[in-house]
């Protein structure tokens, strides 16, 4: 069977490690025989700023972008910037939020204000969040977030559980898999009732 | 001449595994794969990766280089001397590497030679969108475009082939979301390409005017069999679908054709220069409509046209930025552009981090409110609000230039308020020689080395004033003091950005003086250190504001006050510093 097509979108902040995640589900395309592109960013954007990585898993992907209104799903490891990238995802298309909120400089600086609720105006999506930098520490690495996430995804997607630990154990560095196991666990095992917007 | 590389199976016939690589890790694996024995270049973004990855083959010579034109020199030699060698570098290396370039075309290589540049369309870390394609046309040499990282691969085995066999160096043109895209590649075993004997051979290498008017007819034959052989070439593909439209492209934007009209007949160059005249024109006569879609400048419209064929693009895909697929879904298929992103969400540009060492240095230069001559680097970034300490950012290097000239046009009082910036590689790429007239020429401006240890916007190269090779083996460390001293400066300080009193002194006392001045502002990126932190502690703040002008991502202004956010913070102090209240204090580091 011709495992799985979606798009999905990856963004969060400069050093919040958000590589690492579609370098997993990169793997785990690949090792489960669906076509995969990946597209990363790297250089200036890395500095604290925006960043956005798009993962495109089908047998017909050409293009290495995903089109905006055209996500499948949004993995977001802040809120406001979750909000940003709201505009990728198709009509019913599903978000999956770290609640952590990352002031950017204008709003340091006073220039602007972060929005007291940035999900609160988003329509026709639907969004499952969590505390994924909590449940990140309590499993022992705050870089653990990217697990996290990827362990709400996985309830969303055709993969095993078994295929999933190979591309994790291929993906992270051998002294860190079992707290990074332990984060997909718990994000895969929460009870995240989706809100419908 | 040969032509073996017409009939050359392009795609490896020995694979040992498929891997999800990046289109740069693709370039590497091809030219491991093609015996590569000597790569050399300048970090860049987006081509930084692939000399990263072919620095991990024990095989292959591989290491940084001062800049790109040293980089295309050492890839040169080591071609003529007999042993297959690539050079990689961003579309604006190109431009600093372009001189021996230009020449290599006429003496053509022994074995084969590649440069890769990377184009950098819509500018995610560039100062300009050039079009590297404009190069292949000036030099005349053969430019091949990969379209996904399995061509990255393939494309590069084959410009080497072709190199040996033209005898001439050959452009991979790569562009970010090809350099920086994963797809499935099948990677196989590397064949070893011996030395070729090295021979003297002056009619060939030695570029004297009676010499060189002999090559140039060569480079004029080699470029008209080229353009006939392409026509034949595998890597051009004609796919008939609905001859309603066809489509010529190549690259990123031949992805972005097959998903948002992929009925449409294609025509997929592998090699963007020179064209395959007349298969585009047997192309043209097979559909109603011809477009052809390409980012940047519209050269292949523009040769089309030349040679009489019919054609529409650049009226509708224009020359700014990345194409799409929803950009060519609107613009050549009528359908209705997408909603962008809420107006009113605030924006997140890129910042210096946290306890960077160039914050003192700006911070500084904004206080006495100098003129800032900038330059290429992540220390750009304090020209955003609110630092905003700088005036001017051009190119690698530029920056101690454009102050001699300031000075030179508004006479030397300028130089009284006016301070050049410049990282530690910036300056040994391209600022020395700039150093050496400023004192030549009696100018008295200030440069101001920020010396970071580490070539940091790309993502932390070596270079040569930090003591490390690409492998962090340890090499002869450049001293930039006795090198600045033997340019002929005479005021040479050093100080420590994160001592802004030091600081302020030495700026204001270099400023003043009547020749030119070099402070080296010395302290390690803070991402390079990793001995355990504590942050700062606030307490009694009074919300003066003071300490907001440093642009610390750590420091964050409520109503109440400001507090430092622990998880950030790294304690460097600067904010310790410029409290006129003393609230702020160093925290301890817990002993274990």
């Amino acid at each position: 069977m011709t495992k799985a097509a979606f798009d999905l979108v990856i963004v969060g902040v400069g050093g919040q490690g958000t590589l690492l995640a579609s370098k997993i589900l990169g793997r785990l395309a690949l090792k489960e025989n669906c076509g995969v592109k990946v597209s990363e960013v790297h250089g200036m954007s890395q500095r604290g700023g925006s960043v956005i990585t798009h993962v495109r898993v089908g047998d017909r992907v050409h293009s290495p972008i995903v089109s905006l209104g055209c996500a499948d799903y949004l993995l977001s490891f802040e809120a406001l910037e979750a909000a940003r990238a709201a505009s990728f995802l198709k009509p019913n298309g599903v978000a999956i939020v770290n609640t952590q909120r990352i002031l950017p400089m204008p709003v340091i600086t006073g220039s602007c204000a972060y929005p007291q609720d940035p999900l609160g105006d988003l329509q026709n999506i639907r969004i499952e969040t969590a505390d994924a930098l909590a449940i990140a520490v309590e499993s022992g690495s705050q870089k653990a977030i990217n697990l996290v996430l990827l362990g709400m995804l996985s309830r969303h997607l055709p993969f095993s559980d078994a295929a999933w630990r190979e591309a994790v154990a291929a993906c992270v560095p051998p002294k860190t898999l079992e707290i990074n196991l332990t984060a997909f666990e718990r994000g895969r095992a929460l009870n995240a009732s989706p809100m419908q917007q | 001449m040969d032509d073996k590389f017409l009939t050359a199976d392009v795609y490896s016939a020995q694979t040992l595994e498929e891997r999800l690589l990046l289109g740069n890790e693709a370039v590497a694996q091809g030219a491991w794969e093609a015996g590569v024995r000597v790569v050399t270049s300048y970090p860049g973004t987006p081509s930084t990766e692939i000399t990263e990855c072919v620095a991990r083959h024990e095989e292959v010579n591989c290491q940084w280089a001062p800049n790109e034109k040293v980089a295309a020199e050492v890839a040169f030699g080591a071609a003529m001397a007999g042993g297959r060698s690539m050079t990689c570098m961003k579309h604006v290396g190109v431009n600093v590497a372009a001189d021996p370039i230009f020449t290599a075309a006429y003496t053509g290589v022994n074995a084969g030679m590649v440069i890769v540049c990377a184009d950098d369309p819509a500018m995610h870390s560039s100062q300009n969108e050039q079009d590297s394609r404009y190069y292949a046309r000036a030099a005349h040499i053969p430019m091949l475009e990969p379209a996904d990282s399995r061509e990255c691969l393939a494309f590069t085995r084959l410009a080497f082939t072709m190199s040996e066999e033209l005898d001439t160096p050959v452009f991979v043109r790569l562009t970010t979301r090809i350099a920086h895209a994963r797809s499935a590649v099948a990677i196989g075993l590397r064949n070893e390409a011996p030395v070729r004997p090295y021979q003297k051979d002056a009619m060939k290498y030695v570029m004297m005017p009676a010499m060189a008017k002999k090559r140039h007819p060569k480079v004029e034959a080699r470029e008209a069999f080229l353009a006939e052989a392409a026509n034949r070439m595998p890597i051009n593909v004609v796919r008939m679908r609905s001859t309603a439209v066809g489509v010529v492209t190549s690259g990123a934007c031949y992805q972005y054709v097959r998903d948002a009209m992929p009925d449409a007949s294609t025509l997929k160059l592998g090699m963007v220069y020179p064209l395959p005249i007349n298969l585009i024109r047997e192309f043209a006569q097979k559909v109603d409509r011809l477009i052809v879609v390409e980012e940047l400048e519209g050269l292949i419209e523009q040769d089309l046209l030349a040679a009489g064929i019919a054609c529409e693009g650049k009226k509708y895909t224009g020359v700014q930025g990345e194409l799409s697929v929803e950009k060519l879904r609107t613009v050549l298929c009528g359908q209705k552009a997408p909603s962008e992103a809420a107006q009113d969400i605030p924006g997140r540009p890129p910042v210096l981090c946290p306890g960077c060492p160039h914050r003192g240095v700006f911070y500084v230069l904004g206080k006495l409110g100098l003129r800032v001559m900038g330059d290429i680097g992540c220390y750009t970034l304090a020209a955003l609000p609110p630092l905003s300490a700088m005036d001017a950012c051009l190119c690698m290097g530029a920056s101690i230039g454009m102050a001699g000239g300031a000075e030179r046009a508004q006479g030397k009082a300028f130089s009284r308020s006016t301070v050049a910036v410049l990282g530690d590689s910036t300056f040994i790429h391209s600022g020395i020689t700039s150093l050496i007239d400023a004192v030549y020429n009696r100018e008295t401006i200030t440069v101001i080395i920020l010396d970071n240890r580490i070539t940091g916007m790309t993502g932390h190269q070596q270079n040569p004033a930090t003591g490390l090779d690409i492998h962090n083996q340890p090499a002869p460390m450049l001293n930039l003091e006795k090198l600045v001293e033997s340019c002929g400066v005479q005021d040479v300080a050093v100080v420590d950005p994160f001592d802004l009193k030091g600081t302020e002194k030495a700026v204001r006392q270099a400023v003043a003086r009547e020749e030119v001045s070099v402070i080296i502002a010395r302290r390690p990126c803070a991402l390079l250190d990793k001995a355990p932190h504590a942050p700062c502690i606030i307490q009694g703040c009074r919300n003066c504001g003071a300490c907001m002008k440093l642009s610390c991502p750590a420091i964050v202004r409520g109503e109440k006050g400001v507090r430092i956010d622990e998880a950030l913070c790294i304690g460097c102090g600067m904010c310790v510093q410029v409290c006129p209240f003393k609230a702020i204090r160093l925290g301890e580091v817990e002993s274990k």
